[in-house]
């Protein structure tokens, strides 16, 4: 099933939404593909079809309003789509419900959003233990809690969204294991005083986590995670040293902040930047959200983590030049002005956000000999340390030498802290330490899968060459 | 959680286990919710792995339905089912 449209967009969250809509708006034959059921993406995940009533909540009703927008718009939509290729020209390759499906167009706006960063300490793999980005997952598009009594340990403040929201839920929190010192709080807060609701929302947190005594350990991290079948015991410490802490629990949430996913941006070989500021590696895009790559757009957390509010407005801006550049009538710098002067007041914010989930680089030291780093592959932190002291100093080194990235998950769990490695290893600046080579596909399909169906009768039946 | 109304409790097999599950929620969740946390062993040390990033993406929670590899945390829940182990 081939289609041709102006433009694709492939995501669909607050960024690609918004993208698809602007692109639509100015006359572009605009299709939206995604992986979900529906758009929203992560952070407006509508609620599972099996939730029939969920409390109202701000980001609740931003994801509707969305999705209604969306579905009165001339947007043509492809849902449940798991795009495996992407090529320059551009063309997608996607396996959906009803089979493999492929879908070109002249522009293509990259709007696949942020994943979780994981920092490897002994005894993560054991179940019961998710991201944080998982357990709001699990929290509002499922209505499950982790578990009975869950930690909840890393940086930034989804940690405490996702404990109020587990002790709201009626969970137990025994305790807030916050790898950020009060102080850093205290100077991400200058970032915060524009946004009054942002700010009562915390406070709403906090204040709720204190009702309920629940202890919250500042500047502490997760030392080790015990346990035979699943996670019976969190060990924790002060990131700067000093006595252990046991927290008897079913389940831990730990993850430490929001990192790009550049998978597809990488594959199209489109130029990257290392900025700590957007999260690590990210798609290097102009203020028209427009990349190395002629008519190749990035927008959302997908081009550096500012949060949602700066999503659409990207978004918006990778739909208008997309418009723009395809030839469209339409008036992009008068446009582009008043989406640019609202991205300026609410990134200031995202940026705030995004440093205080950003790990200090001591975490490093988090990681022992047997602690498993690449999960799919089961490689220790001895493993990739014997390769790197080997001579092993690019990520492509060592995904060669010890096929570290080269499972299932594509180096999307283990890549950040393998590269986190390599330079604190090798003494060079993380900001040198590239993304390891990309190769289709992006995420693993079935052979049987992507061929599609076909009978003995329709392969070709070649004539032999002349002897 | 608790307290929130939910659709139809269908009936689907996990292995050689039937499970009671609300339909439309992720197969993840059904196992989860049935105290069911591993369903996949880790490669080299056969460890217990279990679900991590619920998004689809970190291959931890993939289970084989209709004889593909997919995972859980994507694959929805309807009546008669049949889940398996990867291995």
């Amino acid at each position: 099933m081939t289609r041709n449209h102006d433009v694709i967009v492939l995501g669909a969250g607050p960024a690609g939404t918004a993208a698809a809509l602007e692109a639509a708006r100015h006359g572009l034959r605009t299709l939206l593909i995604d992986e979900g059921q529906d758009a929203g993406g992560q952070v407006y995940r509508p609620p599972c079809r099996a939730l029939k009533d969920r409390p109202r909540t701000p980001e609740l009703d931003a994801g509707d309003s969305l999705r209604r927008e969306l579905s009165q718009s001339r947007v043509e939509t492809r849902f449940g789509q798991r795009v495996w290729l992407v090529e320059r020209g551009f063309r997608l390759a996607s396996l959906g419900p009803e089979g493999p499906e492929q879908h070109s167009a002249d522009s293509l706006i990259v709007a696949t959003g942020a994943q979780e960063r994981y920092l490897p300490v002994p005894g993560w793999t054991l179940p019961g233990v998710i991201g944080l980005a998982a357990a709001t997952i699990l929290l509002k598009a499922q209505g499950l809690l982790p578990g009975h009594r869950t930690v909840v340990a890393g940086s930034g403040p989804l940690l405490f969204l996702v404990a109020a929201t587990i002790v709201k839920s009626g969970g137990e929190v025994p305790a807030v294991i916050c790898l950020n010192r009060r102080i850093d709080w205290w100077i991400a807060m200058r970032e915060m005083v524009s946004s009054f609701s942002l700010l009562s929302q915390g406070a709403a947190w906090l204040a709720l986590l204190l009702r309920h005594q629940v202890p919250i350990l500042w500047g502490h991290a997760v030392k080790r995670v015990e346990g035979g079948e699943a996670v019976s015991t969190v060990v924790v410490t002060p990131l700067a040293g000093g006595s252990e802490t046991r927290l008897a629990c079913d389940a831990l949430c730990l993850g430490f902040g929001l990192t790009p996913s550049t998978e597809v941006t990488r594959l199209l070989g489109a130029e990257h930047t290392f900025d700590p500021q957007r999260g690590g590696m990210a798609v290097a895009t102009d203020s028209n959200q427009a990349t190395s790559i002629p008519r190749l757009y990035a927008c959302g957390d997908g081009s550096g983590v500012l949060g949602a509010a700066s999503a659409s407005l990207t978004g918006r801006l990778a739909g208008l030049s997309a418009a723009h550049d395809a030839g469209m009538n339409v008036d992009r710098e008068a446009r582009a002005v008043s989406i640019r002067r609202r991205l300026v007041s609410v990134s200031g914010l995202g940026q705030a956000m995004t440093a205080l989930m950003t790990p200090p680089a001591a975490v490093i030291d988090l990681m022992t000999p047997d602690t498993i780093v690449c999960r799919c592959e089961g490689l220790t932190g001895a493993d990739l340390d014997s390769a790197i002291a080997s001579g092993s100093r690019t990520m492509n080194d060592l995904k060669s030498t010890t096929r570290c990235g080269m499972g299932p998950c594509g180096g999307r769990v283990c890549g950040e802290f393998a590269s986190m490695l390599i330079a604190a290893r090798t003494g060079k600046p993380r900001a040198t330490i590239d993304s390891p080579t990309a190769r289709p596909p992006l995420r693993p399909v079935s052979l049987g899968a992507i061929g599609g169906h076909f009978d003995y009768d329709d392969l070709p039946n070649l004539q032999p060459g002349p002897l | 959680i608790a307290g929130i109304e939910r659709g139809t409790l269908v009936r689907f097999s996990f292995e050689s286990v039937e499970i009671e599950a609300y339909a439309g929620e992720s197969v993840a969740t059904a196992l989860l919710a049935a105290g069911i946390r591993s369903w996949r062993n880790a490669p080299r040390d056969g460890g217990p792995r279990g679900l991590l990033c619920a998004m689809g993406s970190c291959q931890e929670c993939v289970v084989r339905i209709d004889d593909i590899i997919v995972e859980a945390c994507r694959a929805e829940v309807r009546s008669g089912l049949a889940v398996r182990r990867v291995s």
